[in-house]
C-alpha cells in the first residue's frame, strides 16, 4: 500500500463514521460538530485528489462560516420537540424515505456510470487544482454559469435583507 | 530526497519552532504583566527569581497543580476537547510561516539531508499557504463556541455566541485585506508574498488602509482588548472559560498568547516585509550573516507588534457589542473593499 492509499483509507473512514454519527446523534449540537469533522475529512480527500484550493475553501466556507452560523442557532434553541417530530407527522416519515431512496439511487447511478480514466489522468497533474487554473477556467470557459451563480447569491442576500427588515418595522 | 528524511527534517523544525513559541508565550505573559504594571504605575511581578523572571514557571506550576473541576451540567467530551482545539489551532498556523529566506545549499553533505534548498517554514511547499492560515483561524471559532456551549452555564454560552458572531464578522474584512496583499504579490505562497515586498515596498506603505483593517481584524480574531467581548469579565465573569479550571484554563490562556504571536507573525509576513531588511545586500555581508540578520529582523518585528498588542490592551477600553458589530460591518468591511480597489488600480498602473 502506498502512503496515498493509507491516507485515503483514513480520511474515508473518518468521513463515513462522522457522517453516520451525525445522523444518528440525538444532540443537534454534537451532530453539527460531527458534520464539521466530516468536512475536515472530505477536505483531506480533496488534497489527495490534488485539489488543494477546493480543500482549503471547503474548510473556510463550510466549516468556518456556514456551520458556525448553524451552531449559533442550534446553541440558542433548545429543540426538545425534535424527538416527537415524526410522531406528530407520520406522513413526513414516508416523504423522508422516498427522498432517501432517491438520493441513494442518484449516488449509485453516479458511482456506477463514471469511468475513472479521465478523472485519474486529470488528477495526476499536480497543477490541476491550483487557484490559477481554477480562476482561469472560471473566467473563460465557465464565465456565464459563474455570473449566473453570482446573481442567484445576490438575490438570496437581498431576500434575506428584505425579510429581516420587515420584521424590524 | 527520501520521504522519511523529509519527515525527520520537518519534525526537527517543528520541535524547535514549537519550543520557541512556547517559551515566547511564557515570557509574553510576564511581559504583559510588567507592561500593565508600567501603564498603571505599579511594580509588577518581582518576587520569583531576579526581577520576577521565573514568574511564568511559577504560574504554570500553580495551574498544573490545581484541581481540575468539570461542572455537573457540562457536556464532558466537548468540554474537554475545546481547550485542546484552541491550542491545536494556535500552534498549527505557524507551520507555513517562513521566518527566514530559502537557502540554496551547495555542500553535498548537507544536500543529502536537506535537498537542494532549505526553508525555514515547517511545510514550505503548500501552494495556498495563506488560505491554510485563514482556514485554521476559521476553525479557531469552534474552540470558543464549543467551550461556551458545553460548559452548561449562561455566561459561557453568551461568551461563545458572542465570539462566533464576532469572528465571522471580522473574518470578512480580514479576508478582503489579505486579498489586497495577494493581488499585489500575485501568489498565495507566504514566501512569494514576502519576496514581493523587497526594498521599502512593504505593504504597510503601499496599502496602509489594508494594514489598518487587517490589524483590527487580527485584534478581533485573537479576542484581545478592545475586542475581548467573548470573555468580558465585568459582564460575563470570564465568558467562555468561566467553567474551566487547572490546565484546561491554562490551555485557553496559552492559546490566546500563541494566537497573538501567530497574528503578529502574520502581520509581519503580509505587511511588514517578513524577514526582509531593506538594502541589506548592499552592505556586502557574507551569506550566513545576512540570513542570521534577516531571521533576527523577523523576530524583532514580531516582538514590536506584540508590544503593540499589549500596549493597546492597556490603553483602550472595551467596545460595546453594538459598537463592535457596526465597526466590523460599516467601517472595516467598506475600508477593506476600498483598499482592494486601490490595490487593483496600483497593480494596473505599475504592472
Amino acid at each position: 500500500m502506498t502512503l496515498e492509499q493509507v491516507l485515503f483509507g483514513f480520511f474515508a473512514l473518518v468521513a463515513v463514521v462522522s457522517a453516520v454519527m451525525m445522523i444518528t446523534g440525538k444532540n443537534p449540537v454534537v451532530s453539527a460538530l460531527f458534520l464539521v469533522l466530516n468536512f475536515g475529512a472530505l477536505s483531506g480527500t480533496y488534497v489527495l485528489l490534488r485539489a488543494q484550493f477546493i480543500a482549503v475553501v471547503q474548510i473556510i466556507v463550510y466549516a468556518g462560516a456556514i456551520m458556525v452560523l448553524f451552531l449559533f442557532v442550534l446553541m440558542l434553541l433548545r429543540p426538545d420537540r425534535e424527538q416527537s417530530y415524526f410522531k406528530d407527522k407520520p406522513q413526513m416519515k414516508l416523504l423522508a424515505i422516498i427522498v432517501g431512496v432517491l438520493m441513494l439511487a442518484q449516488i449509485a447511478y453516479a458511482v456506477l456510470s463514471t469511468t475513472t480514466g479521465k478523472v485519474a489522468e486529470e488528477a495526476s497533474r499536480i497543477e490541476t487544482g491550483t487557484i490559477e487554473n481554477i480562476g482561469r477556467e472560471l473566467y473563460t470557459t465557465y464565465l456565464l454559469p459563474f455570473e449566473a451563480i453570482a446573481f442567484v447569491l445576490l438575490t438570496a442576500t437581498l431576500g434575506a435583507l428584505v425579510l429581516s427588515k420587515k420584521k424590524l418595522d | 530526497m527520501e520521504p522519511w528524511i523529509n519527515a525527520g527534517v520537518a519534525l526537527g523544525k517543528l520541535l524547535i519552532l514549537a519550543n520557541i513559541v512556547l517559551i515566547n508565550v511564557a515570557y509574553l505573559v510576564y511581559w504583559e504583566r510588567k507592561l500593565s504594571a508600567w501603564a498603571q504605575s505599579r511594580v509588577g511581578p518581582n518576587r520569583v527569581g531576579p526581577a520576577g523572571l521565573l514568574q511564568p514557571f511559577a504560574d504554570v506550576l500553580k495551574l498544573v497543580l490545581k484541581e481540575d473541576i468539570v461542572p455537573t451540567q457540562a457536556y464532558k467530551p466537548i468540554h474537554t476537547l475545546a481547550p485542546f482545539l484552541a491550542l491545536f489551532v494556535a500552534f498549527t498556523s505557524f507551520a507555513v510561516i517562513p521566518i527566514g529566506p530559502d537557502i540554496t545549499i551547495a555542500d553535498s553533505a548537507w544536500q543529502a539531508i536537506f535537498g537542494d534548498s532549505f526553508s525555514f517554514a515547517i511545510i514550505p511547499s503548500i501552494n495556498p499557504g495563506i488560505l491554510y492560515i485563514l482556514a485554521l483561524t476559521s476553525i479557531g471559532v469552534y474552540a470558543i463556541t464549543m467551550s461556551g456551549w458545553s460548559s452548561g452555564s449562561k455566561y459561557s454560552l453568551l461568551g461563545g455566541v458572542r465570539s462566533s458572531a464576532q469572528m465571522i464578522s471580522y473574518e470578512i474584512s480580514m479576508g478582503f485585506s489579505i486579498a489586497g496583499v495577494v493581488l499585489l504579490a500575485q501568489s498565495l505562497s507566504p514566501q512569494a508574498i514576502i519576496e514581493s515586498q523587497s526594498g521599502w515596498m512593504w505593504n504597510i506603505f503601499v496599502q496602509p488602509i489594508g494594514f489598518i483593517t487587517f490589524v483590527t481584524a487580527a485584534f478581533a480574531e485573537t479576542n484581545r482588548l478592545p475586542f475581548d467581548l467573548p470573555e468580558a469579565e465585568p459582564e460575563l465573569v470570564g465568558g467562555y472559560h468561566t467553567e474551566y479550571s487547572s490546565m484546561k484554563f491554562g490551555s485557553f490562556f496559552l492559546a490566546e498568547y500563541a494566537n497573538m504571536t501567530t497574528a503578529s507573525a502574520l502581520i509581519v509576513l503580509l505587511y511588514l516585509g517578513g524577514w526582509q531588511v531593506p538594502y541589506i545586500e548592499k552592505l556586502g555581508l557574507s551569506e550566513t550573516l545576512t540570513v542570521i540578520i534577516q531571521v533576527a529582523a523577523f523576530f524583532l518585528k514580531v516582538a514590536a507588534l506584540l508590544f503593540f498588542f499589549i500596549w493597546v490592551r492597556w490603553s483602550i477600553p472595551r467596545f460595546r457589542y453594538d459598537q463592535l458589530m457596526s465597526i466590523g460591518w460599516k467601517v472595516m468591511f467598506p475600508l477593506a473593499l476600498i483598499n482592494l480597489v486601490w490595490v487593483a488600480v496600483i497593480a494596473m498602473i505599475f504592472n
